[in-house]
């Protein structure tokens, strides 16, 4: 039992967060989201010399060949910083799957990804798939020599501006995953805002041609290459959630104890300090599931593993809606501005928590592997 | 960052497993996990079995008897023990007083208590909340006026745990009201044998008998059984509550209750051919309270980490409390729901354990419902989980 971090992990998280806190300021975040492209190629280029692009990329092919702590540390800064970029589905889960892959033609590609050249979206989503990570609809075809895909793909984070997609399809032989270049003839991508700055991309795939050498995994044995890119990205956003109710719980915490009414801070009353105890103990809790899901991302046992994930991604879920309720409304008036940072991590929360399967969703998942 | 146990603690747990499954009564066991009705024998029963192994007060340092366990060790004892149905420690002698006469008292008074608090001879009970002090524990009302050698204590305790079985209460009481209601209290060790203590009982919500009044006429206490200095009690008072630790976290206990509430509901028809476990309304609530479970043991981890860092007890113990005593309530009203129809019945005759005589409602209803009205208390004992907030706000977030 250890809960210490590495001086590598002190070090990064501290490089990380003094970058940030100096660069990403609320002004910064806002020029971004005003892009429609949740994207800087400045501050990218940083996390690129910071070495972070390259967290789950092999040391061989130009990465730091990181750990789920790592990525961990990583990700609670980004979401105490309410970073935009998209970090999390290029530089974990896409990546993360190339590297799992080990294909020897998509080397190159990581090694892009390492440099902050490319950008890579995992398109595995679809309108009717709620969160089901086999309700896979698109279909791919074998055809001379190569495949053709048909079918769709939904909120894809990033996935209008990514140079290349993690793709999946069903084929004959069962789920599959390609590696698409971003343009090719029958694709359409469309991005679409989301509430806390970013987008997303709607795709169409009609009668995209793509090569042999596209295929990532083994033909068919696509979905535990899925799920494991779901449980980085479940991981990675618990880790966010954590820095951000951290950050928001700091926020309200000053705001407390500085907004005077009836003569007094309002942080002197009970009724408050209640609430704020209260907020401590959940983002407490969540971080708690936040280290458990990084600690159980490896693990041979699959129940094992899915109880950690599904229960990690519930409860922090629940915590960050919660804390981000409840910051709202100690802020009044000011919490449901558009001025201050609060609403800005309130909106992340929540949408965090529709990201790669809700409450309900992990609930369900996680009673079905109930044992009496 | 490693969240699982070394390979050193889980030998240990083995052991501590192999222990209890071959030394607990069978009795005693199918009473604690049949929600029978236990009799003073049968604590001071597994103390002695458990004395045989210096495992009484394992925390406590090697020259008082302890082995000098860590708080991961006495957490996995714990559990060990909850899950296979031993009946607890109660904290009184080893957690609570014991501490305390190690820090302050005399040697006397060490050579004389701590060997019967392990050997069960003495069982302690707690004389701090009166009628008009209970989160406000420093009103406290009973006074000891000094005659000579003795102290005179008059006044009345309330609230107080299995004091009908105990033969030692250690007490805060008034000894001067100069200054601060905090600065006049002292720390008396009382035998309850005593003339002039007078012990009532106080019947609660679910018809059981485990609290009582303790009233004190004119009850004669030597000075040699003061703790420390007089009128320092409340510093030796809050020394103890800082010793209320990972344990406020009820782990083992709520462990078991998860299992058995996953046992009653799959073996409870829901209508329509169903068990009630296959239900996903029921379901998804047992899952909540194992997810919150699952969140609780790992930040009770975490604190042990930052109590072993720092080499101090911090105030997120106030955390534990607060979770650990909603965990176990939720658990509790959910296994009253999963009764259903049956929720209702009070059959207090069937809590004895030879019990044979006709039963309405399920076997493994018994005592359900009475669980549910009794864990109300475990919100409000111990520092109510208001007092918890308040300490939180003020100590975790400097409000």
């Amino acid at each position: 039992m250890n809960f210490a971090f590495t001086e590598e992990q002190i070090q990064l998280r501290a490089t990380l967060r003094r970058f940030l806190t100096q660069t990403y300021t609320l002004e910064r975040r806002r020029a971004i989201a005003r892009t429609g492209s949740g994207y800087d190629p400045a501050i990218w280029q940083q996390f690129a010399e910071l070495g972070i692009l390259g967290l789950a990329i092999p040391e061989s092919l130009g990465g730091i060949g990181g750990d789920a702590f790592d990525a961990m540390v990583v990700m609670e800064e980004l979401g105490r910083s309410l970073v935009l970029e998209p970090y999390l589905s290029t530089a974990l889960v896409a990546a993360g799957v190339l590297a799992r892959a080990g294909r020897a033609q998509h080397q190159p590609l990581l090694r892009a990804v390492a440099t902050g050249e490319i950008r890579l979206a995992f398109a595995h989503e679809e309108r009717d798939s709620r969160w089901r990570l086999d309700a896979v609809t698109t279909r791919a075809v074998r055809e001379s020599g190569g495949w053709v895909l048909e079918g769709h793909k939904s909120m894809v984070a990033d996935g209008a501006g990514a140079h290349y997609l993690v793709t999946s399809a069903r084929a004959a032989s069962g789920l599959c995953l390609f590696v698409l270049p971003g343009a090719l003839e029958g694709m359409t991508r469309r991005a679409v805002a989301t509430h806390d700055g970013s987008s997303v991309a709607e795709i169409e795939l009609a009668g995209v041609r793509a090569p042999a050498e596209a295929l990532l995994g083994p033909e068919g044995g696509g979905l535990p290459l899925i799920e494991a890119a779901s449980d980085v990205a479940i991981a990675g956003l618990c880790a966010e959630a954590v820095g951000a109710m951290d950050a928001l719980l700091a926020l309200t915490l000053e705001y407390v104890k500085n907004r005077k009414q009836f003569g007094v801070p309002i942080g002197s009353f009970q009724a408050l300090q209640h609430r704020m105890a209260d907020m401590l103990l959940h983002a407490e809790l969540a971080r708690s599931m936040s280290y458990l899901a990084s600690a159980k991302l490896e693990v041979s046992d699959v129940t094992e593993r899915r109880r950690a994930i599904s229960a990690a991604k519930f409860l922090v879920g629940r915590s960050a809606r919660f804390v981000g309720q409840e910051a709202v409304q100690l802020h009044g008036g000011m919490g449901v501005s558009d001025e201050v940072a609060t609403s800005h991590y309130f909106k992340r929360l929540t949408l965090i928590n529709a990201s790669f399967g809700d409450m309900g969703h992990h609930l369900e998942r996680f009673g079905s592997m109930m044992a009496a | 960052m490693d969240l699982n146990f070394s390979a050193d603690e889980e030998r240990f747990r083995s052991e501590v497993r192999a222990f209890v499954a071959a030394e607990l009564p069978a009795s005693i066991r199918d009473k604690v996990l049949g929600h029978k009705r236990l009799e003073r024998e049968d604590f001071l029963s597994w103390v002695r079995i458990l004395n045989t192994r210096g495992w009484v007060a394992p925390s406590w340092p090697r020259r008082f008897g302890g082995q000098e366990w860590d708080p991961a060790r006495e957490l996995i004892f714990e559990e060990e023990c909850a899950l296979a149905g031993a009946p607890p420690v109660l904290s009184f002698g080893p957690r609570m007083v014991a501490p305390v006469i190690m820090a302050f008292g005399t040697e006397a008074q060490q050579e004389y208590f701590l060997p019967r608090i392990l050997s069960g001879e003495h069982w302690w009970c707690q004389g701090y909340s009166e009628p008009g002090a209970g989160s406000d524990l420093a009103s406290l009302m009973t006074r000891a006026e000094r005659r000579g050698e003795t102290y005179v204590v008059n006044g009345q305790k309330t609230w107080t745990t299995l004091a009908q079985h105990a033969n030692w209460i250690f007490c805060l009481v008034r000894t001067s009201s100069e200054g601060r209601p905090q600065s006049g209290i002292s720390f008396l060790l009382i035998d309850m044998k005593s003339p002039g203590i007078t012990v009532r009982p106080i019947v609660m919500l679910d018809g059981g008998h485990e609290i009582n009044e303790v009233w004190f006429n004119d009850v004669e206490v030597p000075l040699a059984n003061r703790i420390g200095e007089e009128n320092k009690g409340w510093t030796y008072a809050k020394f103890l509550l800082g010793h209320e630790r990972v344990s406020n976290a009820t782990l083992g206990l709520s462990k078991r209750a998860l299992r058995e509430l996953k046992a009653i509901t799959a073996g409870t028809p829901a209508g329509g051919g169903s068990a009630l476990l296959e239900i996903a309304r029921f379901r998804d609530r047992i899952a909540e309270a194992e997810i919150d479970l699952m969140a609780l043991e790992v930040l009770a981890l975490r604190v042990i980490a930052m109590d072993r860092e720092r080499h101090a007890p911090g105030p997120e113990a106030s955390l534990l409390k607060l979770r650990g005593s909603q965990i176990q309530q939720t658990l509790s009203e959910l296994a009253m729901e999963a009764l259903g129809p049956y929720a209702p019945l009070h059959q207090p005759q069937a809590l004895a354990a030879d019990w044979t005589g006709p039963l309405a409602g399920p076997s493994d209803g018994i005592g359900i419902t009475a669980r549910y009205f009794n864990h109300r208390k475990v919100s409000i004992y111990a520092g109510s989980n208001e007092i918890q907030r308040n300490i939180i706000a003020r100590h975790m977030l400097g409000l």
